[in-house]
Formats: structure tokens, C-alpha cells, sequence
């Protein structure tokens, strides 16, 4: 029974990391529609970013996520501004286009860094655990729990209670008719990418102090972060996040049923089975494209 | 790719034609004409310097470097300076292959040294054994090998469990926890592991593999704590290692009551993962940076100050580095008009030397007999040793298969 509740915890930090992972990429590939491959190595940057401001300016993982959102960001604008805003009317070179940057990126790292994993330090604040009976939880995991909702709060606010989100909703739905009322697509769209990369970088700034950060860290958590905006439904926020939850759970499900490698091909195949009897994914939205 | 895969290909056929228009003179006038007719002797050198396994493969390579460099200022071998040509086979086995024919045919190396993964040292086998050549092989590795072409400088199961198991038994207890990834090595080891258990009276309460670069643990770490093991018995490599570490002191799973013995970690992953959470587990291997032997202090030194000092030695790089003393005293027991890959190899045989490990021997099977030690990881990021094999270890890289036996006459099934 023990196992049964830590095991469910375990499945909600996985929970927990994927959707911080794929909320940046839902909100890229489900509102503007561009197949962002790229955004592994945006979470890569910021754990890069997350390595290089605690090793030369003391900064701990928590106190560097506001810098870190800000660099991610500004890389994200400049990759939109010079490459991704070419290409919206050429939707399948922009997979090509973004594959290409990421390994860029990657190499950039590789030959600018150093291609060994970094060693990042979680906060020492957060580190122990909360013990309730035999239920088992790490603080630092909770953190990233408590985090990953807030974050997607913010952004389900942005979405539908700022003047921003109501101007990205109207572009999404009709980018012609939007502009002829006086909205800059292209600054939306711009705006847009940015914030998705910077979410990106969020993540990587957290994982850290629980993965290994190297330079190819980003090609695995992109096809995470894809599967979970899938089966999510494109442009549901709401729906990544149950995504997110149903994929971490079933995973901690599998993994302690079978094993991780059974676990992981069971997770996929399931998938495959959702996405052909709902293709649109469990909450798609009714926005027309 | 294809493109560049055939001029490959043709060059290597170019070079191969070539080779075989020298041959004939070369057979009349006594066979080692061919090698190192020149004012100095090439020796190859095959480690990826870019791609996946660049991370470790690059230290090997700063290594082997060094101690040629060292040999040459200290006047080379004969009289004659040893030539390194670096090839980048770029973590891909088929270019390792590529690169190995053209350093053992263009360039008439009269030896090799390459390779951390088995899939690598695989791939480069058809070609050392089809033109005769040697191959220096630094890594640890799983066995059940036996080439006649392969100076194996790294442990085998039995040099790196022999000592570490009856250790862990007596001191922790009897049930074992098995971790590691889903590839060939950890299930040969976790294979002897077992034998070596059932002599023991020891238990496996669980035997588990994660994909390679596999990052969340969180389940593994559930099921150790329900189950809770004496010892937690890892082969796990690289970030998988990595993350492992690090998610197991999140946890705050205690070393004291339930330390992971790792065959893999070494003072490179221990770097990655933080002094503080390797902190009180174990490694076994017969080499760690900490080791206090002059020889030792010497090579420490000398890559330090070559490498930057924050860089570390491992049990892979200094068997990368005494593989080429081996090499020289090798050389230096022949006559320098008659070289050739076969005489090295079967002049390296039985040579023992002291390397910063301890003194080591080469065995007729062509593996090395190594120190194993177990050493606990502390804070500072290096190992302490608490237990150090009495002897040299003689390796058995069939260890595991009864009836069959790696000798100086290749693999003998009885």
C-alpha cells in the first residue's frame, strides 16, 4: 500500500516536470503552429544558464529562474525575429528549419562549454523530505509540483485576462481579419515564441539539480514534451496539463508493474492507441485553423 | 552520406592496392619490412574527439597522448620518436572501422589504441585481426572475448567482483539490489554477480534495467525503498549514473544503510554529480585518482598541469596511458629493423611494469592482471580505498562460462 501512494507521487513529479517541459512547446506548436524541434535545446540552454550563473555568480537555482526565463527568452525572439517569422507560410520547413538550430545549439555548447555534464546544486533549503506516514516526498520535487502549476496559472491569465492574450487568441483564430483591426501579428508572434522559449528555459534551470546536464540533454525531453502536447490537444493549455498528469502517472504505473523499459514501450503504445481513436488528442480545441 | 561512404570505401581500396604491390618485396626480404621503415615509428591513435562518447573517449586520448609525448622527450624508442596519428572516428562505429584500416593500412601503424565502448572495439575487430594488427583496448569491459589482436588493458568481471563481493556481503549484508542500463555489460556483470551470490549465500532481490540515458528514477527509488536492500549494485554509466546519484540523495536514502557499489563511476561522473551526494558510496576498480603511489603522483601531476588543474584521471584514462609504456618496453625488447604487430604483441606477454595503480602484468590471453581496490567516495570528490586486493588479479574473461577459457592460444572450449 506504501508503494501504491509513493508511487503515485512519483508519478505526479514526473507529472510535474513534463508538463513544465511541454507547456513552452503547447504554447508554440498549439497557437502559432510551428513544430518547434528546437525546443529541447532551449530547456538545454537553460540549464546551461541555470550552470553558468551559479558557477560565476553564486546564484542558486531559484534566485536565477527570473535571469534565466529573460535569456532563454531573448535567444527565442532572436531565432524568431531572424529564421521561424520566414516561415510561417512554409509550416513544414519550419521543422527542418528548428532541427536544424538545435543542433546548432547543441554543437555551439559542445565547442563553447565543453561537452562534460555540469554539476548544478539544488537549494540547500529544499533539500530533505515532507514524511507523512510512509509516504515518502522529496521538497525539492514538491517545489517543482508547486511551481509547474503556478506557472501554468500565470499562463492560463496571460491567455485569457491580459490584453496580450486576447490580441494572440484573435490572431490564432484569424491572423488576416486581426490585423486589418489594427494588431501586429508579426510583434504577437514574436512575443509569443519568446515566452514559450523562456518557459523552456524555466524547465531546464529546474531539472538540473536532478538530471545530468550536457549538451544533448534536450533530444530526449523534446519527444516527451511532443507526445504529451498530442495526446494534450493542440492549443488547450487545460489539456496539456491533464496530459502531462495522465502520462506521468501511467508511466510511474508501468514502471513499478513491469519495469522502465517494458514501462516506456507500454506508455507509447498506449499512446498510439489514444491518438487513433482521438486523433485531435483528449481536449482539442474548437479553434478553427 | 553515401557519397562520402564510397570515397571511403575506395580510398580504402586505393590505399589496400597499393599495400599489396609493397607486399612482394616485403615477403622475400622477412616479413616487418613494411613497419616503420622510416625515421619514426606510427603509432595510431582512435578515440572520438567529437559526437556521444567524446566525453570520455577525449580524456583516453589527452592520456595516450601524454605518454607518448613523455616517451618521445625523453628521447623515443631506439633512437627513433613515435609518430601519433589521431584519427576523430566521431562516436560512430562504422567510421571507427573506416579510420582503423586507414591508420593499420595507409599509414602502416604498428599499433592502435582506441575505444571505450565494446560496440566500437567490435566494429575495429574484423579489420585488426584481417591485417594483423594490434589493437590497445584501455577500457573495463564485460568479457567473453578472446582475440588474439586485442591488448585488453582494462578489468573484466572477475578482476572487478572477485574482491568486492565477499566485501560487500560481509559488511552490508546479503541482499542485493541490481540497477543498471539496458545494454550488454551490466547484464554480464549482474550474470557473474549472481554466481559469485549464490557461493555467498547472497540474495538478488530485484534485477533491473532502464534505457540508456534513462533520467527518472523516481520509480526505481520507490521500489529500493520499499524493499530495502543491503546494497544497491549499480552499472549503470554516464547521466543515467548521473541522475541516478543525484535523485537517490534528494531522497536522502542514507550511504550508511543502503550504499550503491558501482562497477562504472568514476571520478568523472562523481564530478558531474556533486562530491556531496557521492559522498559514503563505493566504487571498485583497480585505479582511482587518489591513489598514493609515486607513479601515480607523477602522472597526476603531469596531466594536471597539461590538462588545467581541475581536470581528474580515471580507472579508463590510466590504463589509456600505461597501455603505451606497454607498448614501448614492448618495442624496445626488438630489434628495431623487425617490427611488426604480432612481435609486439608477442613480446608484451608476461612484461610486467609499474603503473600508477600498482605493478601490472600482461597475461598470455592478452588481458592485463590488475590491483583491484574499492574506494569510497567522499566529499572532495575523490575516492578514499578501504579495500585493496592482497595480489594481482588474474583476469578470466570467461569467468562466468565453465568449460571455456581464454588462453595464449585464443579461446579453448574443454
Amino acid at each position: 500500500m506504501d508503494v501504491v501512494f509513493n508511487q503515485a507521487f512519483a508519478g505526479l513529479s514526473i507529472a510535474s516536470i513534463l508538463l513544465i517541459i511541454a507547456l513552452g512547446l503547447a504554447i508554440i506548436y498549439g497557437t502559432m503552429g510551428v513544430i518547434n524541434l528546437a525546443h529541447g535545446e532551449f530547456v538545454m540552454l537553460g540549464a546551461y544558464a541555470t550552470w553558468a550563473l551559479q558557477t560565476y555568480a553564486g546564484l542558486g537555482v531559484v534566485t536565477a529562474l527570473p535571469l534565466v526565463f529573460v535569456a532563454v527568452a531573448a535567444v527565442g525572439w532572436i531565432i524568431e525575429k531572424v529564421i521561424v517569422q520566414r516561415l510561417y507560410t512554409r509550416p513544414l520547413d519550419t521543422i527542418l528549419a528548428t532541427w536544424g538550430i538545435g543542433i546548432i545549439l547543441q554543437q555551439a555548447v559542445r565547442l563553447g562549454v565543453g561537452a562534460d555534464s555540469r554539476f548544478v546544486s539544488g537549494p540547500h533549503w529544499l533539500s530533505g523530505n515532507i514524511e507523512i506516514g510512509a509516504l515518502v516526498m522529496s521538497n525539492y520535487r514538491l517545489f517543482v509540483i508547486a511551481f509547474s502549476i503556478m506557472v501554468l496559472g500565470a499562463t492560463w491569465l496571460l491567455m485569457t485576462r491580459t490584453e496580450f492574450g486576447m490580441k494572440l487568441r484573435a490572431v490564432i483564430q484569424n491572423r488576416g481579419i486581426s490585423e486589418c483591426y489594427g494588431i501586429e501579428a508579426k510583434n504577437v508572434y514574436s512575443v509569443t515564441f519568446a515566452y514559450g522559449a523562456g518557459l523552456a528555459g524555466i524547465a531546464g534551470a529546474l531539472i538540473t539539480p536532478l538530471f545530468s546536464t550536457i549538451p544533448t540533454m534536450g533530444t530526449g525531453l523534446v519527444v516527451d514534451a511532443f507526445l504529451v502536447v498530442i495526446v494534450g490537444g493542440l492549443g488547450s493549455l487545460m489539456g496539456t496539463a491533464a496530459a502531462a498528469l495522465l502520462i506521468g502517472e501511467v508511466t510511474a504505473l508501468f514502471s513499478i508493474v513491469i519495469n522502465d523499459t517494458l514501462g516506456r514501450i507500454a506508455v507509447l503504445a498506449g499512446i498510439i492507441l489514444l491518438i487513433r481513436f482521438r486523433p485531435r488528442g483528449l481536449f482539442p480545441s474548437d479553434i478553427r485553423h | 552520406m553515401k557519397r562520402r561512404e564510397f570515397l571511403g570505401h575506395a580510398g580504402a581500396f586505393g590505399t589496400m592496392g597499393l599495400a599489396g604491390g609493397l607486399s612482394v618485396p616485403a615477403l622475400l626480404s622477412g616479413a616487418g619490412r613494411a613497419y616503420a621503415a622510416g625515421d619514426d615509428i606510427p603509432v595510431g591513435l582512435l578515440f572520438s574527439l567529437t559526437g556521444a562518447v567524446a566525453v570520455v573517449e577525449h580524456t583516453l586520448h589527452d592520456a595516450a597522448l601524454m605518454a607518448i609525448d613523455e616517451i618521445n622527450a625523453a628521447g623515443g624508442v631506439h633512437g627513433k620518436q613515435l609518430r601519433a596519428i589521431v584519427e576523430d572516428p566521431a562516436s560512430d562505429p562504422a567510421t571507427y572501422s573506416d579510420r582503423a584500416r586507414r591508420l593499420m593500412i595507409r599509414d602502416k601503424c604498428v599499433s592502435v589504441f582506441g575505444s571505450y565502448t565494446s560496440a566500437s572495439r567490435q566494429a575495429v575487430l574484423p579489420v585488426t585481426e584481417q591485417r594483423e594488427n594490434l589493437y590497445w583496448y584501455p577500457t573495463l569491459y564485460e568479457g567473453r572475448e578472446c582475440s588474439r589482436n586485442v591488448m585488453y588493458g582494462g578489468a573484466v568481471p572477475n578482476q572487478q567482483q572477485d574482491i568486492l563481493l565477499p566485501w560487500l556481503v560481509e559488511n552490508f549484508g546479503k541482499r542485493i539490489y541490481m540497477i543498471g542500463n539496458n545494454y550488454v555489460y551490466p547484464k554480464e556483470e549482474n550474470n557473474y554477480c549472481r554466481i559469485l551470490l549464490n557461493e555467498l549465500g547472497g540474495e538478488v532481490l530485484h534485477e533491473e534495467y532502464v534505457p540508456l540515458g534513462h533520467s527518472d528514477f523516481s520509480s526505481v527509488i520507490n521500489r529500493i525503498r520499499a524493499q530495502e536492500p543491503d546494497v544497491i549494485f549499480s552499472t549503470l554509466v554516464g547521466d543515467s549514473d548521473v541522475a541516478f546519484a543525484r535523485q537517490y540523495r534528494a531522497a536522502e536514502l542514507d550511504p550508511e544503510k543502503m550504499p550503491v557499489c558501482s562497477l562504472t563511476r568514476s571520478e568523472v561522473e562523481v564530478k558531474a554529480i556533486g562530491g556531496d551526494a557521492a559522498a559514503g558510496h563505493f566504487s571498485s576498480a583497480p585505479y582511482f585518482m587518489s591513489n598514493d603511489t609515486p607513479e601515480n603522483q607523477r602522472f597526476v601531476e603531469n596531466y594536471k598541469s597539461r590538462y588545467g588543474a581541475d581536470s581528474v584521471t580515471h580507472f579508463v584514462s590510466e590504463a589509456a596511458y600505461f597501455q603505451v609504456y606497454q607498448f614501448k618496453a614492448a618495442l624496445e625488447k626488438l630489434d628495431p629493423a623487425n617490427l611488426s604487430p604480432t612481435a609486439i604483441r608477442d613480446a608484451a606477454v608476461g612484461m610486467s611494469m609499474m603503473a600508477p595503480q600498482g605493478e601490472i602484468l600482461i597475461d598470455p590471453n592478452l588481458h592485463t592482471h590488475l590491483w583491484p581496490k574499492v574506494g569510497q567516495w567522499q566529499s572532495d570528490g575523490q575516492a578514499k580505498v578501504i579495500l585493496q586486493s592482497e595480489g594481482r588479479i588474474t583476469p578470466k574473461p570467461y569467468a562466468a562460462y565453465p568449460g571455456q577459457d581464454c588462453t595464449g592460444d585464443g579461446l579453448v572450449k574443454s
